[in-house]
């Protein structure tokens, strides 16, 4: 078999591991690094994300109150240092994106302008309209193209780390439009895979968003934390799950149900004020509107719509000229996808699954419990969002550790011994007659991949939705428990070596299987409500036993076990959650 | 007019183990208001045929995996209804101007490797000052709209000049060149001038504006071309009557830091 050799590899070529890619080569441009990808990166996910970045930029902010936004938007789940750390570096990284070109919204006088966003009590939020994604993934790839000692591998699947003497030593790959399969040796390897939002049937996501690092480290042994985690995004679409972005209601956007009232003001969110208000109402945290959504749903106040209930985001009142400039990207969707004008009508929204709170585990630097593996982004858990990230946190997220994992992989890989080649050749020969005798040559299956997907979609969101309980989540297990068995059996249609997508897809359904598990089981054992974790039949928050994260890890007999890990407090001890007109602190009226 | 209940898709086929050249297969799919192409496809590759191959993830509209030729159109499949095709059928094929790995896959590695050659990065001698470089509203205005290309490729396949002249660095390059030359923060423009005023720069377009036409996003490719060619033409004049004028190290706009 082919073997190809780099000191530090990326898994994932989003902007984590662009970020990443770019710290190896400025930490020691001797390094070679490499970034495997299974798609062109300027494809990756990252380029979705709309509408911004938070980093405190203004005076009258600070970095305890960005601080103390996330951890409360959080529900105390997040460990703090990690958080000053990010909260810290996160307008350092915003900048040198702008040094590196990123088309930044501006003021009038030429300074970065920055808009509102949910959960936030201080106006922090950078943007460039709302395709700040696209903008930061388009400027971070254009600016790895300067650095010659990063090699691409594009359109590449890995299919499983290396790990021999106790450290990670590459991975197995498979090249889409060879269909070759082989293994690349490294020294370090970081992880930066993005989230797996299409375990989930109604998703923000992007195809591509399957877990599949995530996937590769659990069955490394690895550990993933706090798994139960998963954000609800309160305005998606209803067919497709597109995203209509946050900011549309930091600029002033309504929730509205049937009767034309702005349902919010009933779950403890504030009053319904004509500007939006920080930190109140449509600014409020996404887990709290997403279950204000259900639970408007249960009222029967909710619209029936072909694709289930929606409520309605109101941005009429804006006016065009505004919707124009600050969210050219939603009138664009809502035009193209839904037929509808903002401008003058009202846009059918449903909370849709975005975003994987829970990952990876890692330290503060990226680095996982195993030797010279890092991850990075939302495939990972460092954990900075706790129970529930807050909007715009994420793109800093994947800059501020994209950057921090790069810099200690690259460290790690200075001092680390060569790889160790017969035992690596072995385990890489031994996953290519996987690859060929489960998938690509293997017949008699009976069971088709969108088969299993569809109804690991029902599971999930049946078992283990916006609201879960016991008996919801034990069915979801014993059903996702079953379809792993099905997922043996599946039989694809093609054995063609040339850009075998179908064979992809196979791989792609084996990851969010073992990622829904891992979900499903997490939520079963946190018998508390926390975030975006709601249990029905344990609805209060238990900070005495549950002020913890969870990690779970695939023991080497296969079996799933969990084990819970202190959350690290420094100086915000756990409080109450509190949004609306109750906190004077974020009584601040927004200009709109 | 109805929206009938199926349509036949009509589409191209092709896998170098098996086939001499491309073929089209029919598939009948079902018809609903909301679907798009890539819907329709999805279909049949999860319900008919598991082998049918294509690229495809945001679905919508701005990852650029999905530009497919429909109905000799190059369009991204994830924005076009398979309503506008009333009855049908729909031929969908790959991008032209493209070599064809499968089906409707295409190989666009040589596009990364010119996306390269016009050095699309910043360029600013102070590049690891601390301080904001800041840019007024007005100046971003100047190259936002060449800062939106999605890279889906529609405009190399609606290029003719693309299509005979493989060298020619092509529109969504150029436009991205225009893009940083045209940033108040950026002090490249002649680093980038060595390849823009070759023959397989700006001076390959014949100015035909399919380009421009085709463009999911409206960068305008064709008019970042024209600009170009004037400046460029007038540069050129200028080194001839004036020889002994400076060219090259001007101090660059207003790029300013706070």
């Amino acid at each position: 078999m082919d073997t190809s050799s780099h000191d530090v590899l990326l898994v994932g070529g989003g902007g984590a591991g662009l970020r990443a890619a770019i710290a190896v080569a400025e930490t020691n441009p001797s390094l070679r690094v490499a970034v495997i990808s299974k798609v062109y990166p300027m494809r990756s996910h990252t380029v979705a994300a709309e509408g911004g970045a938070a980093g405190v930029a203004k005076s009258d902010d600070s970095i305890d109150e960005h601080c103390y936004d996330t951890i409360s938007g959080g529900d105390w789940l997040c460990d703090q240092d990690a958080v000053e750390a990010f909260v810290n570096e996160a307008p350092k990284e915003l900048l040198r994106l702008e040094h590196w070109g990123c088309p930044w919204s501006r003021e009038p006088d030429g300074h970065i302008a920055v808009r509102a966003f949910g959960g936030m009590k201080k106006k922090r939020t950078w943007f460039a309209a709302d395709k700040t994604g696209f903008h930061i993934l388009h400027t971070l790839f254009q600016t790895t193209l300067k650095y010659n000692e990063i090699k691409r591998y594009d359109e590449w699947f890995v299919t499983r780390l290396l790990i021999e003497d106790g450290r990670v030593q590459g991975v197995v790959a498979i090249e889409l439009m060879s269909g070759r399969i082989q293994a690349i040796t490294a020294k370090s390897v970081i992880v930066c895979s993005g989230g797996c939002g299409r375990v989930f049937p109604y998703t923000t996501n992007a195809a591509i968003k399957t877990g599949d690092g995530m996937a590769l480290v659990h069955r490394a042994g690895g550990p993933l934390k706090d798994m139960e985690f998963v954000q609800y995004h309160p305005t998606g679409l209803p067919f497709t799950g597109i995203l209509i972005t946050e900011a549309a209601r930091a600029e002033g956007g309504y929730l509205i149900n049937k009767d034309g009232y702005r349902y919010l003001q009933d779950y403890n969110l504030g009053k319904p004020e004509p500007k939006p208000v920080l930190r109140s109402m449509e600014l409020g945290p996404r887990d709290r509107l997403s279950q204000a959504f259900v639970k408007e749903f249960e009222k029967g106040r909710t619209i029936d719509g072909p694709y289930g209930p929606v409520v309605h985001l109101d941005l009429r009142h804006l006016g065009e000229k505004l919707i124009n400039q600050k969210l050219p990207f939603v009138r664009e969707l809502c035009e193209k996808y839904e037929g509808l004008d903002p401008v003058t009508q009202l846009i059918p929204v449903r909370p849709v699954v975005h975003y994987m709170m829970g990952g990876i585990s890692t330290d503060i630097d990226g680095a996982t419990p195993i030797p010279g593996l890092y991850a990075a982004g939302e495939c990972a858990c460092v954990s900075i969002n706790g129970a529930n990230r807050l909007g715009s946190n994420s793109l800093p997220e994947i800059l501020v550790f994209g950057a921090r994992a790069g810099k200690a992989a690259a460290e790690y890989a200075q001092s680390a011994p060569d790889t160790v080649s017969a035992g690596i050749a072995a385990q890489a020969e031994d996953e290519r007659r996987r690859l060929e005798e489960n998938f690509l040559h293997k017949t008699g299956g009976t069971e088709r991949v969108a088969a299993i997907r569809d109804a690991m979609q029902k599971a999930t969101e049946e078992g283990a939705g916006i609201y879960r309980n016991e008996k919801s989540l034990r069915e979801a297990a014993q059903k996702l428990s079953e379809l792993q068995e099905r997922a043996q059996n599946v039989q694809i249609d093609d054995h063609s070596r040339t850009f075998n997508t179908e064979l992809l897809s196979a791989l792609e359904l084996h990851c969010m299987l073992d990622v829904a598990i891992c979900m499903v089981h997490s939520a079963l054992h946190r018998t508390e409500s926390r975030g975006a974790h709601q249990r029905t039949d344990y609805p209060a928050r238990d900070d005495r036993n549950f002020l913890a994260h969870s990690v779970i890890t695939r023991t080497s007999d296969g079996s799933l076990r969990i084990d819970y890990q202190p959350v690290t407090v420094t100086r915000w001890p756990p409080g109450e959650r509190v949004y609306g007109q109750q906190a004077p602190a974020a009584k601040q009226a927004v200009r709109a | 007019m109805s929206i009938p209940k199926t349509i036949t898709l009509e589409v191209s086929r092709y896998s170098p183990e098996r086939d001499p050249q491309p073929y089209f297969q029919s598939y009948e799919v079902p018809v609903k208001k909301e679907w798009v192409i890539l819907d329709a496809l999805n279909y049949i590759k999860d319900q008919i045929d598991g082998t049918l191959t294509f690229r495809w993830s945001c679905r919508m509209g701005i990852c650029g995996s999905c530009g497919y030729t429909i109905n000799n159109e190059p369009k991204l499949g994830c924005a076009t209804f398979l309503t506008q095709y009333g009855r049908g059928p729909i031929r969908i094929e790959p991008l032209r101007n493209f070599p064809v790995v499968r089906d409707l896959v295409v190989e666009i590695g040589e596009f990364l490797e010119k996306l390269k050659k016009v050095k699309p990065w910043l360029i600013h001698e102070d590049g690891n000052g601390t301080g904001e470089y800041l840019q007024t509203p007005s100046q971003l205005e100047e190259f936002r709209q060449h800062s939106m290309c999605i890279n889906c490729l529609l405009c190399y396949s609606a290029c003719p000049i693309s299509g005979l002249d493989p060298i020619f660095v092509g529109p969504a390059a150029l436009a991205l060149a225009h893009r940083y030359n045209k940033d108040s923060r950026d002090q490249g423009a002649d680093e980038r001038m060595a390849i823009l005023s070759h023959p397989e720069g700006i001076w390959g377009c014949t100015f035909v504006g399919e380009c421009t036409r085709v463009c999911p996003k409206h960068v305008d490719p064709a008019g970042a071309i024209q600009q170009y060619k004037i400046a460029g033409a007038i540069d050129g004049l200028k080194q001839f009557l004036m020889p002994w004028g400076q060219k090259g190290k001007q101090p660059k706009r207003e790029a300013q830091k706070s």
